[in-house]
């Protein structure tokens, strides 16, 4: 049984409607992710969640129970907020403990219960500060420590990491995917940082002006995007998306992307395309992963399907671990991600190869994947 | 100091000295306003310490020749207010501090609860209402005054009624509770405005987490946003405290003879039409007067500034 379902939920503020009908559902020990760009309702679903917001209509239930109607400490849920949201005029045990105080919890079984979390969080040392005295880091950890005493079924994160620096973050988003997996808590997230929702996700919901764009695994959601949004959003650098027209010869189907300089690009369709949706003629938006891009030699040696073309290097960035590449190719820039050691050098004109196991085909109407 | 400080003071200092002109102009006025304000108080202390012959017959910017404090005894405890058989503002003094104090905490606990509603607990129509008790702050006193007198003459015909029946008034009609309802009432506009705009900045994020962590309405009142008030409730116990301390207008209307507040017993001393005026006894139930408003923003004065500028400059 899932321990959180969310469905048709509808959110309006006055006329405007923030989110039109949510369906998730998320198992047991789930690790969900909403993302999305700012102003796409991931925090309000979240607050519905949390009960701070009332819901227009639909249903949320949580471990089978339905909690529409149930007050924020009645849902069997703890939040870790983006600003920490640490008492300022209490200690860092009692605003761990300050929960318990308020169910009436007493006092010896409450300390027990902070000393235990303070452990698990290595913030012995701090209980007696206040917040003011904290870093961030150390707040961090208070604010999980607060959610953490309640051992609900299910933990909500608001942005937890965006105030922190990038190295500070990069190591709790370690700690948070280690607090998981020692744990198994269900955990929803929200976030607008899309590598943080691949690293820590089981299932990623992406969400655009209050619709669900896709909800699947990071996988699924990184090789198969739904639509273009998604494909767009998730990832980095983006999805190069390049136009295309398809052509029947016989049996054979190809995607055609037509080039201002040099011979058009052929394609097979790709391998994730049902070939039976496509109809001679028909423009389509040929979508590759900058990794599936690569020099000829390079090039992953089990794809099944590669194409080579030549095109000139116009921009080289090196990013240490990778070199990122901007080549021209059908009047739209395209980025290929390949080796930190490659030898290519600006106004090069290079063989490139695309990696068709890794392609996907979107149709520029709908904007949807084929 | 860092190698950063000394090269950011060096033009600092050139620049002073510089400027010597300025900082004279700026000093000799400073000084000047200074002295125009203090020259009245020194005049009222020193007054007060003579002998009333010495007052009479001498320099008003004079030291005291003979040190004396009886006008300040005399005032305390002999002086003839008005036609009262009572002598002395000591009762007068004791009136306005039974006044004063739960007026001054009654207005402000009232006022930050409504600040808390109005930020935290929105409710359709919630500007409209914080317009009005803005509002509030501008009628002038004189337009309520009858009003309010109608109204105080009801309550006190039902604590006459309550008396008959229980044979307790609940303290209506009694002319220092409707001091304190009054100021009160008119104070809440004051205090709410205070506490609207200082919790307007209040993170609301606080007190989601206090509604997950189980608190209630009152809870997150009392735990969570009291405690985190402290400057503006020093501003608003400040204000509050010189604004009903200091009050006439409603004290002579509302209270009559020994019931008067401390300022209307001032008045009635200093405008005495029988006998010798005794400026001495005067000055000393005047500085009387004006000692626990002094002593107020003496005590709290640093946190008045601080917490005038709490709003405008965030963190």
């Amino acid at each position: 049984m899932a321990t959180l379902e969310i469905a048709a939920l509808r959110k309006r503020f006055g006329t405007i409607e923030v989110l039109k009908g949510i369906d998730i559902t998320l198992e047991k020990g789930g690790f969900l992710v909403l993302v999305g760009p700012s102003g796409c309702g991931k925090s309000t679903l979240l607050n519905t969640i949390a009960g701070l917001e009332q819901i227009s209509s639909g249903e949320i239930r949580i471990g089978g129970d339905v909690v529409n109607h149930l007050h924020p400490s009645k849902r069997d849920i703890a939040m870790v907020f983006q600003s920490y949201a640490l008492y300022p005029n209490m200690s860092v045990a009692e605003n761990i403990g300050f929960g318990m105080e308020m169910r009436g919890v007493p006092r010896a079984e409450r300390d027990k219960a902070v000393a235990a979390v303070a452990k698990t969080l290595q913030i012995e040392p701090l209980l007696a500060r206040r917040p003011s005295q904290l870093s961030g880091g150390q707040r961090q950890r208070v604010a999980m420590g607060r959610a953490l005493v309640r051992r609900p079924s299910i933990f909500l994160f608001d942005e937890p990491l965006s105030n922190l620096d990038a190295k500070l973050r990069v190591d709790m988003r370690v700690e948070i995917k280690r607090l998981h997996q020692t744990t198994g808590t269900t955990i929803v997230y929200v976030t607008h940082d899309q590598i943080e929702a691949m690293t820590l996700a089981t299932k990623i919901a992406v969400l655009k002006n209050g619709e669900l764009q896709q909800v699947g695994s990071p996988s699924e959601i990184y090789d198969r995007p739904a639509n273009m949004f998604v494909a767009d959003f998730m990832g980095s650098p983006a999805m190069n998306l390049l136009e295309g027209t398809v052509t029947q010869n016989g049996d054979v189907q190809r995607v055609v992307i037509a080039r201002k300089e040099g011979e058009p690009i052929l394609l097979p369709v790709p391998a994730s395309v049902d070939a039976g949706k496509l109809n001679d003629g028909a423009k389509v938006i040929f979508g590759i992963r900058p990794e599936a891009v690569n020099d000829s030699e390079s090039i992953d040696r089990n794809a099944k399907s590669v194409v080579k073309f030549d095109a000139t290097v116009e921009i080289v960035e090196p990013a240490g671990s990778d070199t990122f590449v901007v080549i021209h190719a059908a009047g739209k820039e395209l980025t290929a991600r390949m080796r930190a050691d490659a030898d290519i050098r600006r106004g090069q004109n290079h063989t490139f190869a695309f990696n068709l196991d890794k392609a996907v085909l979107f149709d520029p109407q709908t904007t949807s994947r084929i | 100091m860092s190698a950063a400080d000394l090269v950011t003071s060096a033009p600092a200092r050139r620049h002073n000295g510089h400027s010597l002109t300025t900082r004279i102009v700026i000093y000799g006025m400073l000084g000047l306003f200074a002295f125009v304000y203090l020259v009245p108080l020194v005049v009222m202390v020193m007054t007060s310490l003579k002998p009333l012959d010495e007052v009479t017959g001498g320099n008003m910017f004079a030291l005291p020749q003979h040190l004396t404090f009886t006008p300040w005894a005399d005032a305390w405890d002999q002086a003839r207010i008005g036609v009262s058989e009572t002598r002395g503002i000591h009762g007068y003094f004791l009136n306005s501090v039974k006044m004063v104090i739960p007026a001054v905490l009654i207005s402000t606990l009232l006022g930050a609860l409504n600040g808390y509603v109005l930020t935290k607990w929105r409710f359709r129509g919630h500007k409209l209402v914080f317009g009005m008790m803005l509002f509030a702050c501008f009628i002038p006193f004189q337009s309520v005054i009858i009003p309010m007198a109608v109204i105080l003459g009801a309550l006190g015909r039902i604590g006459v009624d309550l008396a008959d029946l229980t044979g307790w008034s609940f303290g209506l009609g009694n002319a220092t509770i409707n001091l304190v309802i009054v100021h009160v009432i008119y104070g809440l506009g004051f205090t709410t405005l205070f506490f609207r705009n200082y919790y307007e900045t209040f993170p609301n994020e606080l007190v989601k987490a206090a509604m997950i962590d189980g608190a209630s309405f009152f809870q997150i009142f009392r735990r969570i946003l009291l405690p985190n008030s402290m400057p503006i409730f020093i501003v608003t116990v400040i204000y509050q405290f010189t604004n009903i301390w200091n009050d006439f207008l409603f004290g002579s209307t509302f209270a009559a003879g020994d019931t008067a507040p401390m300022t209307v017993a001032l008045n009635n001393l200093v405008n005495t039409s029988t006998g010798v005026v005794e400026y001495n006894v005067n000055m000393a139930a005047a500085i009387i007067a004006a000692a626990p408003t002094l002593l107020v923003y003496v005590v709290a004065g640093r946190y008045f500034v601080r917490g005038l500028m709490a709003g405008a400059v965030k963190g």
